[in-house]
């Protein structure tokens, strides 16, 4: 674990080419309306009319208007005010807009109702007329325009913030806060209001950006700044009338007040990005070497079993150009329980989705073969369409989210019937029916009714299964099938498989953390560690005698064979991540039983026993010491 | 003689209104715990298993304060803290921790660890200062994690080692109870090992206690003294925990206890298993026994009166069960015969 001391925000901020070219604009815009006595060479009204509509020239850099005046120097009098109106204007939008919102998002109840109405009626009113309204009041007075339009633009905020607010206060950290004893206001400051920075920067931004156009519009209209008093609106009216004379004039008139606008917006992506980057998701990109050169895989896993259903050699699955599976091969016989093991990080279910060719994200199998019944998945797309489905069916962890939540059980288990096989709408009811029966539905025709939301844990997983046996699978994946359920219903669920492969006779490849599921279910096992396969043997084998230090480990921490007031045997340390795995043994660094010859070259897989495989230099000791009482 | 108790719970009852807590909610007023009472003396392990919809979280929530209370009382070291007020939980939480199951939502990804692991010190002793710092560090290191981790973001870390800091963050002040809500659910099986032989390690150096809510029933097992299986929200036993594991009374401790896949290949039937209908095929009667839809040893007294939590006869230690007919099937030796948990017989349950 490798740690620089972070650079300032505003270093980082300024490694943002878009950041410094809108920074050093607004920068330079404040200075020199700040400074504008010094820089410009003429008064803001002082008129020369031998100089009308002049264009650029050293004495009026920007050129004059139809009186005379000096562009440049009306400019940068004129942003004052501007600036000052667009500042009042966020101070006001802030103040309401956060304050309201997080009061609302936080407290809930009465407060939150109050506040949602009173934004809601904020929105319904047009925001310029009322200003409008208020300057016929305080005529010319644009202080208080600017003000009243920072509290009407206010309702956007409040709606942002409320909900991003209600989203953090289930968060389990604020209720360790309030176990601590923290109050709300330190509640608010402390962890709400950090997580809100991104979105109240963009959004104020995104304001202060409207803010320069309305006030200018109201300069523009002759509602702010008296003329001759310079404005940015005004000039823009004065270039207006003498658009076919002086077309120049629209030029420093209009484009500093584009300039502004875009760069507010482009200062406010800047800011947001860098002021959660220390926290968000820390970039790997660049702090690690790349990942070893796979290995050759010895011929240990070889040529495919004569009867194999389902063949996977050398498998290599990369997302994002690092290698998260590699070199992986395995068999399943017709009507086999073959068990996925390993802890998360390993490749389990990537291995098991890329059988499917599902790689998630932007991955993609760099190497190897998948064989089906005699046809190679990997090489042709239309066979893979084919299997889908049909040859091979996939249940995943969470059935909620598995199922469509605005189709009824019947119309989805229909869909997948009609998909596969040619039915009548009657007859894909019926085979329904048959399906719901078959995974122990008691009730077929009442559940089949029902929605998803409508169905409990079990009750979907069943679902789950009746969808996946639909189009008459030889091999069911489950991806870790029981995870998200409740004990007993696990145990049904369990039941249901064993059942159902003993009645038709489908394959089964099960990825699992659980050696009670891989005891209970499967007959045979394979270890993945680190992308690889670190062991492959007969469930009852591995169990009485793992040939792995993993298996081994693993076998160990299980908490069901523990003794009560003595150490649980653990591994030490964590799964390396793919771009930190070693050039050797990808489990020597967690290993006891790792010596130098472990960590110089790449392991091979070998079979120390016939039909078991194992990827260990020091097997002979693991099994002496295995052999010990 | 009684040992002094550290949390007394007595009558726990709690109610979320329609609406509140999402899935379930479809009752006007949902009783998700439902006369609780259990106790934890000092550095003692109380485990508090049961599925979802038990009511084992609400009672975690309802001990920190962070659910309303309907009714019943909750004491910690003599006080009653069941409405206890801003000013009240401020103190407590010297005394009172907790560690919540899900690693990633638990730690405020914006702040750093060390103002994290500060933010206890803060509260009882003010600002910042380098006496926190030296207790962060100290703190990190107690839990196997380098000192200069306090200088970096959650998300750089992984699971486990945020769930190490959570541990830290609990232990900051002089905790007594840490409440644990599912505290290694969601860790792999190796990391899981080390945060178990952490929590223990700890118990023994602190001599904290633990109110440790689990649905991992060998997890609750191993770090356990004592242990209350909760069903609906009712208590339905009590007891030590290897007189629970290894002789439970009721009809649902075996229920679950069967469940459990064991790890050995060769044991693939189940061991005594108990037939059980799915749950939610009939509703359970208000008045009656809240498993007794699900029991195979129902008999009609147990639709009509609530069986009250009694003392196991013949044993001690404490251990209860809340089943009227505990006595006449603890007795002819778990009273079932193997009927269920073989292949083919499958159930459903419903919403």
């Amino acid at each position: 674990m490798k740690t620089t001391p972070p650079p300032t925000p505003g270093r980082r901020l300024l490694r943002r080419p878009s950041a410094v070219v809108a920074v050093a604009w607004l920068v330079l815009l404040t200075v020199a309306t700040a400074c504008a006595p010094l820089i410009a060479a003429h008064g803001p009204l002082d008129q020369d009319l031998s100089q009308v509509l002049a264009l650029p020239s050293a004495t009026h850099p920007f050129g004059t208007d139809s009186l005379g005046r000096d562009l440049l120097s009306r400019l940068l009098f004129g942003g004052r005010p501007a600036l000052l109106a667009v500042a009042e204007a966020l101070a006001a939008h802030l103040a309401v807009g956060v304050s309201l919102g997080l009061v609302a998002g936080y407290r809930g109840g009465w407060a939150d109702h109050l506040i949602t109405r009173i934004g809601d009626l904020l929105f319904a009113l047009p925001a310029i007329i009322i200003v409008l309204v208020v300057l016929s009041v305080f005529p010319g007075n644009l202080h208080a325009a600017m003000i009243t339009f920072g509290v009407l633009g206010s309702p956007g905020m409040i709606r942002v913030l409320r909900s991003r607010t209600l989203g953090i206060r289930q968060e389990m950290y604020v209720a360790a806060a309030r176990v601590c004893g923290l109050s709300d206001t330190q509640i608010l400051l402390r962890h709400v209001l950090p997580r809100l920075t991104g979105t109240v920067i963009v959004q104020a931004a995104l304001f202060s950006a409207v803010a320069v156009i309305i006030q200018a519009g109201l300069g523009f209209l002759g509602l702010g700044a008296q003329p001759p008093a310079p404005s940015w609106g005004g000039l823009v009216a004065d270039a207006s009338q003498v658009i076919d004379r002086d077309p120049w004039m629209l030029v420093p008139a209009g484009v500093p007040l584009v300039l502004t606008v875009i760069a507010l917006t482009l200062l406010g992506d800047a800011i947001r990005d860098t002021a959660v980057e220390n926290w968000s998701v820390s970039k790997l990109a660049g702090t690690s070497a790349p990942p070893p050169v796979a290995e050759e895989i010895a011929g240990a896993a070889g040529e495919a079993a004569p009867g194999a259903l389902l063949s996977v050699r050398d498998l290599t699955i990369e997302i994002d150009g690092v290698p998260v599976v590699q070199g992986v091969s395995f068999d399943v016989m017709p009507g086999e329980t073959l068990g996925v093991v390993g802890e998360s990080g390993c490749g389990k279910s990537v291995t098991a989705l890329g059988v499917l060719g599902l790689v998630p994200g932007n991955g993609r199998i760099t190497r190897g073969r998948v064989v089906f019944a005699g046809a190679d998945l990997t090489a042709s797309p239309a066979e893979l369409a084919k299997v889908r489905g049909s040859g091979i069916a996939y249940v995943s962890q969470d059935p909620m989210v598995a199922l469509d939540p605005t189709f009824t059980v019947l119309s989805q288990l229909s869909e997948a019937v009609r998909r596969h096989e040619r039915a009548t709408r009657e007859q894909a009811r019926e085979r329904v029916l048959e399906l719901l029966a078959m995974v122990g539905i008691p009730d077929p025709p009442g559940v089949a009714g029902r929605y998803p939301h409508q169905l409990s844990g079990g009750l979907a997983q069943r679902v789950l299964i009746a969808l996946a046996l639909a189009g008459r699978p030889r091999l069911l994946i489950a991806d870790e099938p029981t995870t998200a359920l409740d004990v007993s219903v696990q145990k049904e669920i369990l039941t249901l498989l064993h059942t159902l492969q003993r009645r038709t006779g489908v394959a089964v490849l099960i990825v699992t953390h659980d050696w009670g599921v891989v005891a209970t279910l499967c007959h045979r096992s394979l270890v993945m560690y680190a992308g690889q396969v670190v062991e492959q043997a007969d469930v009852e084998s591995m169990f009485v005698r793992p040939l792995h230090p993993y298996t081994a480990g693993l076998l160990a921490a299980n908490p069901h064979r523990a003794v009560t007031g003595q150490p649980l045997t653990t591994i030490p340390g964590t799964v390396p991540s793919p771009r930190e795995w070693p050039l050797g043994c990808r489990f020597s660094a967690r290993c006891p039983y790792a010596a130098d010859d472990c960590r110089t070259a790449p392991v091979a897989l070998t079979r120390p026993v016939p039909s078991r495989l194992t990827r260990c230099l020091h097997v002979e000791e693991l099994a002496g010491e295995g052999a010990r009482p | 003689m009684t040992p002094r108790t550290l949390l007394e719970v007595d009558d726990l009852t709690v109610e979320y209104g329609q609406g509140r807590r999402g899935r379930r909610g479809h009752a006007p007023s949902l009783r998700a715990v439902d006369g609780v009472s259990f106790d934890v003396r000092p550095g003692e392990t109380v485990g508090l298993v049961g599925e979802s919809g038990s009511g084992k979280s609400t009672v975690a929530r309802a001990v920190l304060g962070l659910t309303p209370v309907t009714s019943g009382r909750i004491r910690f070291d003599g006080t009653d803290i069941t409405h206890a007020g801003r000013g009240l939980r401020r103190t407590l939480s010297a005394r009172l921790q907790m560690v919540f199951q899900d690693p990633y939502s638990s730690l405020n990804p914006a702040r750093t660890i060390g103002q994290t692991l500060a933010e206890p010190l803060l509260v009882h002793h003010g600002h910042r200062s380098a006496r926190a710092d030296a207790r962060v560090a100290a703190m990190l290191e107690r839990v196997g994690l380098p000192a200069k981790a306090a200088e970096r973001y959650p998300s750089q870390f992984s699971g486990g080692q945020r769930q190490r800091i959570a541990i830290a963050r609990a232990l900051m002040t002089s905790a007594e109870l840490v409440v644990c809500d599912e505290p290694v659910s969601a860790l792999d099986l190796s990391i899981q090992a080390q945060t178990l032989n952490l929590l223990s390690e700890l118990q023994r150096e602190l001599s904290l206690s633990y109110l440790f809510i689990a649905h991992d029933l060998p997890v609750v097992r191993y770090l356990s003294h004592r242990v209350v299986v909760l069903y609906r929200g009712g208590v339905m036993e009590t007891g030590p925990v290897d007189l629970v594991y290894e002789r439970p009374a009721h009809p649902y401790t075996r229920a679950l206890l069967a469940a459990v896949p064991d790890p050995d290949p060769r044991i693939r039937a189940g061991r005594h298993d108990e037939p059980v209908t799915p749950q939610g095929t009939s509703r359970p009667t208000a008045i009656g026994c809240p498993f007794a839809p699900r029991c195979a040893h129902a008999v009609e007294l147990c639709r009509k009166e609530r069986p009250r939590l009694l003392p196991v006869d013949g044993v001690t230690g404490g251990a209860a069960v809340a089943c009227h007919r505990a006595a006449e099937l603890t007795s002819t030796g778990n009273g079932v015969a193997s009927a269920a948990g073989r292949p083919g017989n499958v159930h459903m349950e419903e919403t």
